[in-house]
């Protein structure tokens, strides 16, 4: 066995190449100007560390504004699945009664069903509602996710019947029970849920796109993917600018996170 | 257990039914009611009964999503499947190598895929590209890869793989680490040899891991729209006309909602149809 480690370890090697090399790239390009760029593209080097690329981003389109719309609706969207799954998971969990089957057949059902199969109905529902190109057409339609729901009602089979009859008994209420004794016996699964929801809709182009027309209130993926669009010439250094902007936060979250989201992922994999 | 009180378990339950009701059980009775009309979101809507089904399917538009999104799924799929698999295999062992390479091939997989999409038209830039200058320098032909109507619905496959091999490979690994060593040893003992071993042992137990890597990557192939939109915007000539795509077009291009609709309720049965072979695949296996 031993003689063969240095051909596993050379084939690694090449792997991690083919990943590491594209964000290498990514960040090299970033950091060229656009003469260095229309000189020579694919210089393995930039001739100076510069950031001017990132401050032309900066000037040209509503950046901050765009980083602040994300990180609110995608915050906003994980605190919502966790506040709403936990009561409901813990309904299907532990309480008997009428309609049990059929609530957690309808969560069954809508896990499987992607937003790509609902966005043109629910386009329409929220315009009539006149709610396009605000946030509640970007936060609303995930406030229940069917995962979490399901996620934490998993997580509630193994808690014991007595803990939450002991808490009756001393005369706590539904939401006491639900949100101080529940979520802190559950922080694994809520923690793994918080991160694949924010991960999953920091990164989301898809819906955005979809429901906003307004710069105020587009986000990150769809300003990115805007720069290639705008003027003449597509200037690569200030979209992968862009893109360093957009992966660097998932990027940082997955290095400190990555056994949770790891573990997340091949629980129920989306 | 019993409720505290008869109605508090529809209480605790009400905003997520509510909810889900509204946005996923709601949008396709709204959607079979466009399909009949034809509407362009600014004039009156007209009852055209099943006019817009038949000019999906008369027009040939129908089949050709379905086709290119078959094509590029069946491409992803069998590229997540053997590339996940092999990685899986290659980087199965302790030490600070392999958990590195591990986290490069699956952070792929957490970054969005409008980076990944707008990274890869960079490499592939036909003058620019780095990926291009590569070629010209190996003395290879140079390819159109976004600009080609034969090879365009291939590339976005292949990025794609790049894009989700990591998570492939984080299943089959996890596939992997449940198999006893006991098996291995035994086999050893009965005298198979590496590749008797791997299919004796490995390959029957991470049957379980392979089709929930098939299913899933299959339900995320035919959900793309991402790398379409960004990298060729369905061309050319709709060669990468994917489903997704179509429907997007008939509506924000087209201003075409009946026709949006009808694709959206076909979209349904396709995507409902698919998770009808996953609940099939999985009952009774305890995976998942």
């Amino acid at each position: 066995m031993k003689p063969r480690f240095p051909v596993a370890a050379l084939v690694s090697a090449v792997v991690a190449l083919v990943w590491v090399g594209p964000y290498t790239w990514m960040a090299i390009t970033s950091f060229k100007t656009l003469p260095e760029l229309l000189d020579n593209p694919t210089a393995l080097w930039p001739d100076a560390l510069t950031f001017a690329a990132y401050r032309e981003v900066w000037a040209t389109v509503p950046m901050a504004r765009y980083l602040l719309n994300t990180a609110v609706m995608a915050v906003l969207i994980a605190v919502l699945q966790i506040a709403l799954a936990l009561p409901a998971g813990f309904a299907l969990a532990k309480l008997d009664f009428v309609g049990r089957r059929a609530a957690f057949g309808l969560v069954l059902v809508c896990l499987l069903i992607p937003a790509q199969a609902t966005f043109v109905p629910v386009f329409l529902m929220l315009g009539q509602a006149g709610l396009i190109n605000t946030m509640a057409a970007l936060v609303l339609p995930f406030g229940a996710s069917a995962l979490g729901t399901f996620l934490v009602r998993q997580a509630c089979l193994s808690i014991p019947d007595e803990l939450i009859e002991a808490a009756r008994l001393d005369g706590a209420g539904d939401l006491h029970i639900v949100y101080r004794l529940l979520a802190p016996a559950l922080k694994p699964t809520l923690a793994a849920l918080f991160l694949l929801s924010f991960v999953f809709h920091w990164n989301d182009y898809f819906w955005p796109l979809v429901m906003t027309t307004d710069d105020r209130i587009r986000t990150v993926p769809v300003g990115i993917a805007l720069l290639r669009e705008q003027g003449s010439g597509v200037r690569w250094h200030l979209v992968m600018a862009g893109n360093v902007i957009l992966s660097a936060p998932t990027l940082v979250v997955f290095a400190i996170a990555q056994r949770h989201l790891v573990r997340a992922v091949t629980t129920r994999g989306f | 257990m019993k409720p505290a009180r008869p109605h508090e378990p529809y209480l605790l339950l009400l905003p997520t039914v509510l909810l889900l009701t509204l946005f996923f059980l709601v949008p396709f009775f709204v959607a079979a009611k466009e399909s009949l009309y034809s509407w362009d979101l600014l004039t009156p809507r007209t009852y055209v009964g099943l006019a817009n089904y038949r000019l999906l399917w008369e027009r040939g538009e129908l089949w050709r999503a379905f086709r290119n999104t078959l094509a590029y799924s069946a491409v992803v799929v069998s590229g997540a499947l053997v590339l996940g698999l092999l990685l899986a295999l290659l980087l199965d062992r302790k030490g600070r190598l392999a958990a590195f390479v591990r986290g490069t091939v699956f952070s792929a997989y957490v970054v969005s895929w409008v980076a990944v999409a707008l990274l890869f038209m960079w490499m592939l830039d036909g003058e620019a590209g780095v990926v291009t200058r590569v070629v010209v320098a190996l003395g290879l032909p140079k390819k159109n890869w976004l600009g080609d109507p034969a090879v365009a619905l291939y590339t976005l496959a292949v990025v794609s793989i790049w894009k989700i091999a990591g998570y492939s490979m984080i299943v089959f690994l996890a596939g992997l680490q449940d198999i006893p060593p006991v098996l291995y040893e035994a086999a050893a003992l009965d005298g198979a040899g590496r590749i008797m071993r791997f299919r004796s042992v490995t390959w029957p137990a991470l049957g379980p891991s392979a089709a929930f890597v098939a299913t899933t990557s299959l339900i995320l192939s035919f959900q793309a729209f991402d790398v379409v939109r960004i990298m060729t915007q369905g061309g050319p000539v709709h060669a990468t006309q994917l489903f997704v795509y179509a429907i997007y077009e008939q509506i924000f291009l087209n201003l075409r909602v009946g026709r949006a609709s009808a694709l959206t309720v076909l979209f349904g049965v396709l995507v409902f149809s698919l998770a009808a072979l996953q609940l099939r695949l999985f009952r009774g296996r305890g995976v998942a």
